[in-house]
């Protein structure tokens, strides 16, 4: 329990967490020892075994189920006089409006998602309530506090998105492993088991594509008559065998490039069928469909080995023949998922049979799934010590102790014999467009961008809007809402498809827009600018933002220099790491200002993370204790788990 | 390690961490057993990060019988007393820590450890004592000291809002990656005693003031013949005529142990559970990176005071073996 002071201001409280995950359990665990008497904690998931090892109010038996109803009934267990209200939904979902949020105290974050976050933000930033945030990955943590015009919100600092590929070298160069998943998962998996509408770059783009008379599409389709392995291994020869050699006469290509090898299934497999392998017929028919494994058939147990080429041949055939016989119902509607193991089975074999044709190497199934799946890494400790002070700082906003909010990092390696190091917050940054309502301008060509363009790739992608309303003046380009006349929904439909300089209301250089989200209650004015050209590569949405600094997205297989631009407000860079998918949150700093509580200083330096200075560094603090004085270092982190790099900086 | 395998089951469970430590470590982690003595809250916590990273066995002593006290920062005592049923706090402890992983193996063991004789120490590859008095502490720190193969201590405290762990791990090397190479790295840890014997006059003068503060309040409880934690602010005033003492004693200033200090520990006998959760998260770290050998390990104090924020580490060696 807390101490005698503090008690009050926790038991009258109402607190909100977002996320019951690896952090979330943990959080409301502590929360409910701790004195809290009213939480509510809103989770969309359901439970998955790799939760277990550490979201540890959850059990075998509790799989598939709620996160946040189950987390509810453990914690009553203990501290049955407490109220907690679960909500197993999206905090996305229009119900939890500014008036919602208005009814808590402070708002507490243990999310796995940079859109999540965003719209958190806003809705605290509207509804004035005090939000905490919080993210680990391995043994690197952090929590911020966000108090509106006090200090900083979570969007004044750029966040990095995900890293994402040139087409042509996914398509046709690939040199990284990654490229081969990419590969695989996006445009092979998609292409045999996905939305067969969806637009697919599987077939090499090829100078002479027009030539050939064969209609690509139905390449990919099983054909009358032809079972599953003549199916399988006609794809096969297409995809690693053909296309490979209609890439190969691209000779441009190859110029300063390894040539790759066709591979065809008749190399692999000399002595013909494959099938004497596969005893994918021996199932049970009990087996949920779920559970199918190609692995499993073929008697290949360890997850960390790397298979050889044949295996790996071996492995997509079984895959695509489990596919067809044991979930049939799926195919057309499958997006790949990282708990999905035949789908994980599929891209690992479908990316190793790729790499040995570029000639780069192979990987296991374990390592493939953690790349195709963005797996964050995550480990107990960590989410319970950030747990901890996501709570101790809750109870400083309650008892309206701003003045002594820290930022707190958790290290990996000490750092000036810290490893928990606290940071004071920064001041919001003045030209955040989310909470200092800074104009942003976009460069857009007027006259072949449409409405829907716009929405799509700025304002639902790069803004982080759920209910968009876009005005020009007075006039109402779109909305979306429930309470929308059948008129009104025809004309919206009809201007997403409409240009830009061709809306009722035209849209060209020099106009201004207002785009408001209604559910976020958040506005922001857009400067257009007409330019006519685009790089197809660097600038793919063929339209660019600026007002805010993106940051650099950052490569996870490799150790990119990111170089942090060096501000010089009073805010540091900070950027982070944002993983698609897991429950687990990633926000680590790539740049840390330090700064005392006494002289808060200005960073003016911060070293490129490509120079890895030495890690052994950071571990006799005494040393630099001898000839600076604190507020002297700066620490950088990179999401890479063994990296903790630090710079001294001398005044 | 033998090439032996991880089990499916295994596989899926601890996927997520894997990634974080590696096969090996993971091997090692189900390989060793650890004892654990003195159950608090942050000791509760410990054992819950162990027992989710897949130990091979927690062991757990204390007899003391389960009270309402034992429950305010302990999440696997729940309110209803007849569950308690004569129960000690280990095996209430025991069977909720049982269900958080069916592949760790969790028992109870009755008795007082520090009259337990050595041989009974050498199954384990650690041992972690909760809030226990300063003898009792060396005299564990010393059995485990003797034993052939080397048994770490750890010792951890929590009052008010701030935590103290102290870690020997007496002879210890472990690989320390650097840039693309990994190079062996040695460490000497000094005893607990032997620890606590050093000058006060030879620490930095930035040495945390939680160090000293948490030896006055434990040398107050050895000479007043107290349980640990059985102080209140009611001893204010002779706690700090021992310090007056201890500091002329050191020759150090008397304001490198703030009143205030020694006065939030004593009137706070009360764990506050956000920071059993550091510190009990910080000790998980710290056992999984000594069974693992990944990491450099704390040498030799970690202190946390909410008050700051800062968890720092503290090296308090004789000068042989900083």
């Amino acid at each position: 329990m807390a101490s005698e002071q503090q008690l009050p201001s926790i038991k009258s409280s109402k607190v909100l967490m977002v996320g019951a995950g690896g952090i979330g359990c943990e959080l409301l665990k502590t929360l409910a020892l701790s004195g809290f008497q009213d939480i509510h904690i809103i989770d969309m998931d359901t439970i998955e075994v790799s939760n277990l090892n550490r979201q540890f109010l959850f059990r075998k038996s509790h799989v598939g189920q709620s996160k946040a109803k189950v987390a509810r009934d453990a914690v009553l267990r203990f501290r049955p006089q407490i109220n907690i209200t679960p909500y197993h939904a999206n905090v996305k979902d229009p119900d939890f409006d500014v008036d919602f949020f208005k009814q808590f105290n402070v708002v507490l974050n243990g999310l796995d998602n940079l859109d999540a976050r965003r719209h958190v933000n806003r809705l605290c930033l509207a509804a004035d309530v005090p939000l905490v945030e919080s993210g680990t990955t391995g043994f690197l943590g952090q929590v911020t506090v966000h108090i509106k015009g006090k200090t900083e919100c979570y969007e004044c600092q750029p966040k990095p998105t995900p890293k994402s590929y040139p087409v042509c070298t996914i398509t046709s160069t690939p040199s990284k492993f990654v490229h081969c998943i990419v590969w695989a998962k996006e445009l092979l998996f998609a292409k045999l088991f996905g939305d067969k509408n969806q637009d697919n770059d599987l077939n090499v783009r090829s100078n002479d594509a027009a030539s050939s008379s064969e209609n690509a599409e139905d390449v990919f389709e099983q054909r009358e008559g032809e079972d599953p392995e003549q199916y399988g291994r006609r794809i096969y020869d297409h995809v690693f065998g053909y296309n490979i050699e209609v890439a190969l006469s691209n000779e441009e290509t190859w110029k300063n490039r390894n040539r790759p090898r066709p591979i065809y299934s008749k190399d692999v497999f000399p002595n013909g069928l494959v099938q004497s392998n596969g005893n994918a017929d021996k199932v049970t028919v009990t087996e949920d469909p779920s559970s199918v494994s190609a692995m499993t058939s073929l008697g290949l147990k360890n997850p960390q080995d790397i298979w050889s080429l044949s295996e790996n041949s071996k492995i997509l055939l079984e895959a695509l023949k489990l596919f067809l016989g044991k979930r049939e119902k799926d195919i057309g509607n499958l997006i790949f998922d990282k708990d999905d193991q035949l789908a994980v089975e599929f891209v690992t074999a479908a990316a190793n049979i790729r790499a040995s044709s570029f000639g780069i190497p192979l990987h296991s199934l374990f390592e493939a799934k953690g790349i195709a799946g963005n797996i964050v890494h995550a480990v107990a400790t960590t989410n319970a010590i950030i747990a901890g002070l996501i709570v101790i700082e809750a109870i400083k906003v309650l008892q309206s102790n701003l003045n002594n909010c820290r930022m707190t990092y958790c290290l990996e390696h000490p750092s000036r014999k810290m490893l928990l190091m606290p940071v004071e917050p920064f001041e919001p940054n003045k030209s955040c467009y989310v909470c200092s309502e800074t104009p942003l301008s976009l460069e857009v060509n007027t006259n072949s961008s449409k409405l829907r363009d716009f929405v799509e790739k700025i304002v639902k992608s790069k803004l982080g809007m759920c209910l968009p309303l876009i005005m020009h003046g007075s006039a109402l380009l779109y909305e979306v809402g429930d309470d929308l006349d059948k008129a009104m929904v025809a004309n919206y439909t009809a201007n997403l498809d409409k240009v830009l300089a061709e809306l009722p209301s035209p849209v060209t250089s020099g106009t201004v827009l207002t785009v408001e989200d209604l559910q976020q209650e958040f506005t922001c004015s857009i400067n257009i600018k007409h330019r006519d050209e685009f790089d197809d590569e660097k600038e793919p949405d063929g339209m660019v933002l600026s007002g805010w600094t993106q940051a650099p997205s950052k490569e996870k297989d490799d150790n990119v220099a990111v170089s942090n631009g060096v501000s010089t407000s009073s805010a540091s860079q900070s950027t982070a790491v944002e993983a698609e998918d897991d429950d687990d949150i990633e926000i680590i700093p790539t740049g840390v200002a330090f700064v005392s509580a006494g002289a808060k200083r200005k960073l003016s330096e911060i070293c490129n993370s490509n120079s890895h200075s030495s890690v052994g560094e950071g571990y006799c603090g005494e040393k630099n204790t001898a000839v600076m004085d604190e507020e002297d270092v700066v620490v950088m982190l990179t999401e890479s788990n063994s990296d903790v790099s630090k710079k001294k900086r001398l005044q | 390690m033998d090439g032996e395998e991880l089990t499916e089951q295994e596989t899926a469970l601890y996927d997520r961490q894997i990634r974080v430590w590696g096969v090996d470590a993971q091997r090692r982690l189900s390989k060793s057993h650890i004892l654990v003595t003195g159950i608090s809250g942050t000791i509760v916590e410990f054992c819950k990060n162990i027992v989710l990273a897949g130990v091979g066995s927690v062991t757990l002593m204390d007899d003391r019988m389960v009270t309402e006290e034992s429950m305010w920062a302990n999440f696997l005592i729940t309110p209803d007393e007849n569950m308690w049923n004569n129960k000690s706090v280990a095996e209430i402890c025991c069977d909720g820590l049982r269900e958080f992983n069916p592949m760790v193996h969790v028992s109870v063991e009755k008795g007082n450890l520090s009259s337990f004789d050595g041989e009974f120490y050498d199954k384990f590859s650690a041992v972690v004592v909760g809030r226990c008095s300063l003898a009792t502490k060396k005299k564990i720190n010393e059995i485990c000291r003797k034993r052939p193969n080397r048994i770490a201590f750890y010792s951890v405290d929590c009052r008010d809002s701030c935590g103290e762990i102290f870690v020997d791990l007496q002879n210890y090397s472990y690989a320390q990656k650097k840039l693309e190479e990994t190079v062996e790295c040695r460490l000497q840890y000094s005893s607990f005693e032997e620890a606590i014997a050093v000058p006060w006059k030879s620490l930095p003068r930035r040495a945390s003031k939680l160090y000293f503060a948490m030896r006055v309040i434990e040398k107050y409880e050895q000479d007043e013949g107290r349980t640990p934690g059985e102080t209140s602010i009611a001893d204010l005033p002779n706690v700090l005529k021992l310090k007056k003492l201890l500091c002329e004693e050191q020759s150090v200033n008397e304001s490198q142990i703030p009143d205030g200090l020694l006065e939030r520990l004593l009137a706070g006998n009360i764990e506050h559970p956000p920071v059993c959760a550091i510190i009990g998260g910080i000790l998980g770290q710290e056992v999984i990176k000594m069974i693992s050998g990944k990491g450099d390990p704390i040498k030799n104090f970690f202190f946390y005071d909410v008050m700051d924020g800062k968890g720092i580490i503290e090296d308090v060696s004789t000068p042989e073996q900083s």
